[in-house]
């Protein structure tokens, strides 16, 4: 089986703080990491080649050159090779044009490696947050999609998958011939850690592509080819603090809650 | 699609519906096209999209919530949604009909829809949205009222009538306002429970127009088995007018005993945060925050919830809200009407006792 896996580095929001005096991000210091949800997007590419050794797994990403030390660690999870496109073209992309040179570099890759069964990519990517990216490269690949992927199952003859959907009240199971694209959740699975073995493997390699490389429509990437733009962005601004309640006694403060709702006509 | 904008006129809901319901978040988004679509023009429309089998009845819903149009697009093999069948569907309408404005609920099916459909239309999509202008006098005022924007450069007079979608990304700590200038239709999806729905007016109809469908089996590669409803405790959190809510503060499961005794008294339900969820102490139905469910309720209990940003972008918009922590610094004091320093398991009881007072 040959698998792609569609990976982002992202920075680690749950450190971004906010400036207080100026109100904009701190990005300074914040590490880079391996989107959540892509970790197990290749977890579960990781289960089918334990299963069926012969599976191999290439990891896509676009970004910039830094991008490789998330990909060096996807390696060392245990994928057996990289494709990263970097180039300032496909800068500023919003998701349409995002996608656009993701399914470039996929049409590239089959040139290169032939037809592939599975892409798998993760649900949302914390940064941008919009999970547009993955129907968007289905759509371009013409592939049949599963977003919200909480179970995967593959039949024995390795042409049709079955997968849980999640809903938000419950689930949807759904049939697919592939090849076809899923974008997974962290339901999904528990992502494994890197490997010593894989670690010290040199033999994996990360290619880095230009968009000429890949052979990508330079009308169709980028910030000019994005059908929308950022009008504005700003910080939300945090409520007005409110008042602390008086009271010495936990009766009291209770009371003059209470008191103050009804005063209010809050209750 | 087309770069003649002007074409491009009237804003479409996409009426989500699944087993013949019509889901709440489609209501509220009629209602919000019905402010849009006055800041846009007198001519401009409201039209509802109704998109599954035999569900001709639910026409009537759309219009009382204040629809001029329904669209209805039928079919047996639209009974459930797939994306194959709903994506080409509503495409082909989007082309001949040529809305200026397409909104979806972000949903889980709105969501895995709406991409596939902007990109085939070749068209932009901004994502979870949760406030909508079209008016740059209103743009400003809001942006004055919520946020640290400069509003200096933007000018209250301006014409544009554009769709100006503002949504967090980041987890949260960022806002962005993204527009589709030079593609059509603009297209959004918008968050469950942020947006209002209009009074329901009893006898409101408008015209419905019957789209021709086309579509094959071969056009459906996926095959859905079954779809399974999970039997969870029925928690309408988006509903609710008092939300009582507990987080790790409570120190364990038994915790949430106090917190169900809270909400009964005060007619409320109960929400959670999600270190709660993930120590398994309470469902994930529960849980309010980024990655749980927003809420805006007259009143929201905080009780031993720090105030985590994620946490913060699912309440932060409820209209009062009364935080209880033991440490003076938690940042939910930030955010709250009413701060209570103190430990929950003494505070909640004198609450409940002061409540019928
Ligand atoms: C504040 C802000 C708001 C934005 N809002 C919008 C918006 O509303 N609409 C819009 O079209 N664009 C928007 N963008 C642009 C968008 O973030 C970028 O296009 C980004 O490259 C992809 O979107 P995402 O991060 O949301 O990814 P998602 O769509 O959330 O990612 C889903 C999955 O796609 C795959 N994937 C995504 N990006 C890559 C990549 N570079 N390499 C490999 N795999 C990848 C991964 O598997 C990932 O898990 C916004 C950007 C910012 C900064
Ligand atoms: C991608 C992502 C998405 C997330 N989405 C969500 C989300 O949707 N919703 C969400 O809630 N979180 C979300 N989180 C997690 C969030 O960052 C916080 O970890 C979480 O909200 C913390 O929960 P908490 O406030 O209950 O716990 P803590 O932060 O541990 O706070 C417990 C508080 O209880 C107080 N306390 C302790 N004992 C008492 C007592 N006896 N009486 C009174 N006060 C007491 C403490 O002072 C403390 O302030 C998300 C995180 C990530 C990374």
């Amino acid at each position: 089986m040959k698998v792609i896996v569609c990976a982002k580095q992202v920075p680690d929001t749950n450190e971004i703080k906010i400036n207080p005096e100026t109100g904009s991000l701190i990005r300074d210091g914040v590490p880079s990491i391996l989107n959540p949800d892509d970790a197990n997007a290749l977890e579960e590419a990781l289960k089918l080649k334990d299963m069926y050794p012969d599976t191999h797994i290439t990891v896509v990403s676009m970004g910039p050159p830094q991008a490789q030390d998330m990909l060096f660690e996807c390696l060392a999870m245990g994928a057996d090779e990289a494709i990263l496109l970097s180039d300032r073209a496909v800068g500023g992309s919003d998701t349409y044009a995002t996608s656009n040179a993701i399914s470039a570099v996929i049409d590239k890759y089959k040139k290169e490696f032939g037809d592939f069964d599975i892409i798998f990519g993760g649900r949302q990517a914390i940064d941008g947050d919009t999970a547009q990216v993955g129907p968007q490269i289905a759509e371009k690949q013409h592939l049949p999609q599963v977003t919200y992927v909480v179970d995967f199952k593959l039949s024995d003859d390795k042409k049709t998958v079955t997968v849980k959907r999640q809903l938000e009240d419950g689930y949807e199971e759904i049939e697919v011939k592939t090849p076809c694209m899923l974008t997974c959740t962290k339901e999904l699975n528990q992502p494994r850690y890197m490997s010593m073995k894989g670690i010290f493997n040199k033999d994996k390699k990360i290619t880095v592509w230009s968009a000429a490389d890949c052979e990508v429509d330079l009308s169709v990437v980028g910030l000019k080819a994005s059908p929308t733009n950022v009008y504005r962005s700003f910080t939300p601004r945090p409520k007005g603090k409110g008042v602390m309640v008086a009271g010495d006694t936990e009766a009291e403060i209770a009371a003059n809650l209470i008191a103050s709702f009804k005063e209010k006509h809050i209750i | 699609m087309s770069t003649n904008l002007a074409d491009y006129k009237n804003i479409w809901v996409f009426a989500e519906q699944r087993q013949g319901k019509i889901m709440g978040v489609a209501l509220e988004l009629i209602g919000e096209a019905c402010k849009l679509a006055k800041d846009i023009s007198d001519e401009t429309e409201v039209c509802a999209v109704l998109v599954g089998d035999g569900i001709e009845d639910l026409a009537k819903e759309c219009f009382e919530y204040g629809a001029d149009k329904v669209y209805l697009l039928q079919h047996p093999l639209l009974k459930n949604f797939t994306t194959d069948a709903y994506a080409k569907v509503m495409t082909e309408a989007m082309e001949v009909y040529k809305p200026e404005i397409v909104l979806y609920g972000a949903t889980h099916i709105g969501r895995d829809l709406a991409p596939r459909i902007a990109a085939r239309s070749h068209t932009g999509l901004t994502a979870d949205c949760t406030h909508l202008d079209v008016s740059v006098a209103k743009y400003i005022e809001f942006a004055k009222a919520n946020t640290t924007l400069d509003t200096s450069t933007l000018d209250p007079e301006s014409k544009d009538t554009g769709l100006k979608m503002t949504r967090p990304a980041f987890g949260g700590n960022l806002m962005a306002t993204i527009v589709s200038p030079r593609t059509r239709p603009q297209m959004a999806t918008v968050r469950p429970g942020v947006m209002s729905k209009r009074e329901r007016e009893a006898g409101r109809t408008g015209e419905v127009i019957k789209v021709d469908v086309k579509l094959s089996e071969a056009d459906v590669r996926t095959k859905i088995l079954n779809i399974v409803k999970e039997a969870k405790e029925m928690v309408s959190l988006t509903d609710a007018d008092i939300i009582c809510s507990g987080g790790r503060g409570l120190g364990g499961p038994e915790g949430f005993k106090l917190i169900q005794e809270f909400a009964d008294k005060v007619g409320g339900v109960v929400g959670s945060s999600r270190a709660c969820v993930d120590n398994g102490w309470i469902d994930h139905a529960h849980q309010v925050g980024q990655t749980g469910t927003t809420v805006k309720p007259k009143i929201y209990f905080a009780c031993g919830i720090s105030g985590a940003i994620q946490h913060l972008a699912g309440m932060q918009d409820s209209d009062i809200i009364v935080a209880i922590n033991k440490d003076p610094d938690a940042p939910i004091f930030e955010v709250a009407d009413y701060g209570i320093v103190g430990d929950l398991y003494k505070v909640i009881p004198q609450i409940m006792e002061a409540w019928d007072k």
